[in-house]
């Protein structure tokens, strides 16, 4: 059965004020084009997730969609400070729940095995475990020796981009997987956007590479370029000229909302978006081309 | 005046303290630069694991982020984020890890989080990311810095990582599995850790004094008996960190 639905309509459908979000992706294949709907939309009161909170949410909460955010490492990659969830987490306006990057991966771990928490190593650092009192600790019931445990994480709705999908919903992803997978069976709802729908007869020809089964998700929306600024592997680039660009539009709380007054709030969509970007952008994101040798299933 | 930048010198000796074979968990940025200098030199079989899940990555461009593609085209495998923390750093399978943060006690403890109060933060930092993990289950860690008393307080304000903890005793018996801050490289020399896990002075950089280095350190810096001067950034080390590593200067420029 097909859930090919515009990307509009899937936010409509199953983000809900107060909601915890996990938009997925670590560096790579970051939503941007749902975070922007969901601004545009005006949604409110969520709870944002994600080990690295990214520019997807500085503009979201930046856009007063967020209550409180959960990380385990805030910053504008690869540039410096996040400064917006900074800012509002300094000024005492925005709640938060940190983490390590294991231990946040590790939540979703357990939400998405079914499991009520996951153990790890101890790591004795202790400042992090006594701020944040989800960490504990327990006895190893076999060496009886100490495990650090951490509650599973179960948002009420992830999204998720991929390369491509069928109509519903069978995802083929490669290069950095991050925490696509995790996020999705952790999650009540799954929102997914593809660069490109394609034929069940193309997921079915490479099971291996299907990261997502289809009947998880619930609403398929074909959102080419979702992914820009951030990427999408073997269709384009990081635009990394925009994260150091961002630094400065979010230094200005003006200059902050004239942004999403022009790339969220005036445009309609992620296509609109895309041509506004204008030839000389676009061109320079383009990558040639390096494809894997494909393998042999074999006819059996 | 040196003829080489402050960041030049922390990546060339950091590469030196890198061994043929091992293998590194790797951030963006010098220690980047540093592992690709090792390889080029005298480290050529550097497997390099990057935490958004990349093992054996050949960046053929400079990364400009920690999931830069770059780092995927040509790697050996690529796996999630749960899998490169459980089955590579905490399974034990990581031989070094370059760790970052504002700052770095005596016994090489480290702060990424806050300055000021955890709730009512006077500035608030990005957080532990991998470094909680890479602290504690890398066999060898170390850190670049610039030498400053800001960055070696005499107290933490928030334990983000471990090094020795209150001393080597303290870390022994947490019974974590790495080695430790085995290094810290700054622009001025060199600090390891002696036999109680303090750090101390252990070689400087051509043009370096003690003093400097004890007016850069809010601790009492202790120097070591054996103090090593540090060889010079080779020509060979400098080119190919200019011509073919960092051609547009993006992290190596700086103040010679």
């Amino acid at each position: 059965m097909s859930k090919l639905i515009p990307l509009a309509e899937a936010v409509r459908q199953f983000v809900r004020d107060g909601d915890l979000v996990y938009a997925a992706g670590f560096t790579h294949l970051i939503p941007f084009a749902a975070g922007h709907e969901i601004i545009r939309q005006r949604k409110r009161d969520l709870t944002l997730a994600r080990a690295t909170p990214d520019l997807i949410y500085d503009q979201m909460v930046a856009g007063g969609c967020a209550r409180k955010v959960i990380f385990s490492y805030m910053g504008n990659p690869g540039v410096g400070s996040l400064r917006i969830v900074r800012a509002e987490i300094e000024a005492g306006r925005l709640d938060w729940e940190e983490y390590s990057h294991f231990g946040m991966i590790s939540r979703l771990q357990a939400g998405a095995t079914g499991l009520p928490f996951m153990p790890m190593n101890p790591t004795a650092a202790g400042d992090l475990e006594r701020v944040n009192p989800n960490f504990r600790t327990v006895k190893d019931p076999y060496s009886g020796g100490e495990v650090v445990v951490v509650p599973a994480l179960k948002p009420d709705v992830a999204i998720v981009h991929v390369q491509r999908a069928d109509a519903e919903g069978n995802a083929h992803v490669w290069g950095i997987i991050g925490e696509q997978k995790e996020a999705a069976f952790a999650a009540e709802r799954v929102i997914l956007t593809a660069e490109e729908i394609v034929d069940e007869n193309i997921i079915r020809s490479d099971p291996n590479r299907t990261l997502i089964p289809g009947f998880i998700v619930d609403a398929v929306c074909q959102v080419p370029y979702c992914a820009h600024p951030s990427y999408t592997q073997g269709y384009y680039d990081r635009y990394n000229v925009f994260y150091l660009k961002w630094d400065e539009i979010s230094s200005n709380r003006d200059v902050t909302m004239s942004y999403l007054d022009e790339w969220v709030y005036g445009v309609s969509d992620r296509d609109e978006y895309w041509a506004k970007l204008g030839q000389e952008v676009r061109a320079r994101l383009k990558i040639s081309s390096r494809p894997s040798v494909t393998v042999d299933y074999g006819n059996y | 005046m040196a003829d080489y930048t402050s960041p030049e010198l922390l990546t060339i000796n950091a590469a030196r303290l890198l061994r043929d074979g091992d293998t590194v968990f790797v951030g963006v940025g010098l220690p980047n630069l540093a592992c690709n200098l090792a390889r080029r030199t005298h480290a050529p079989n550097l497997l390099m694991i990057y935490e958004a899940g990349v093992i054996g990555a050949q960046p053929a461009r400079l990364p400009l982020s920690i999931g830069d593609p770059t780092l995927v085209s040509g790697a050996l495998a690529v796996c999630s984020m749960y899998d490169i923390f459980a089955f590579y750093l905490q399974r034990g399978n990581v031989d070094v890890g370059f760790m970052g943060g504002a700052q770095i006690d005596r016994f090489g403890n480290v702060n990424a989080t806050v300055i000021g109060d955890y709730a009512h933060p006077k500035v608030r930092l990005p957080g532990s990311g991998g470094s909680m993990e890479i602290a504690a289950w890398a066999n060898r860690c170390y850190l670049l810095t610039p030498h400053s008393k800001r960055r070696f307080p005499s107290r933490l304000d928030f334990r983000t990582s471990a090094g020795f903890l209150g001393g080597r005793a303290e870390r022994q018996a947490a019974n974590l599995r790495g080695g430790g801050m085995l290094a810290v490289v700054t622009d001025l020399g060199i600090m390891e850790p002696d036999e109680t896990g303090e750090l101390v002075l252990t070689a400087l950089h051509p043009g370096a004094t003690v003093d400097q280095a004890r007016e850069n350190t809010g601790w009492e810096l202790k120097v070591a008996t054996d103090l090593r001067a540090t060889l010079p950034p080779s020509p060979e080390e400098l080119r190919i960190l200019r011509e073919d590593l960092d051609p547009h200067g993006i992290y190596l420029k700086g103040s010679a």
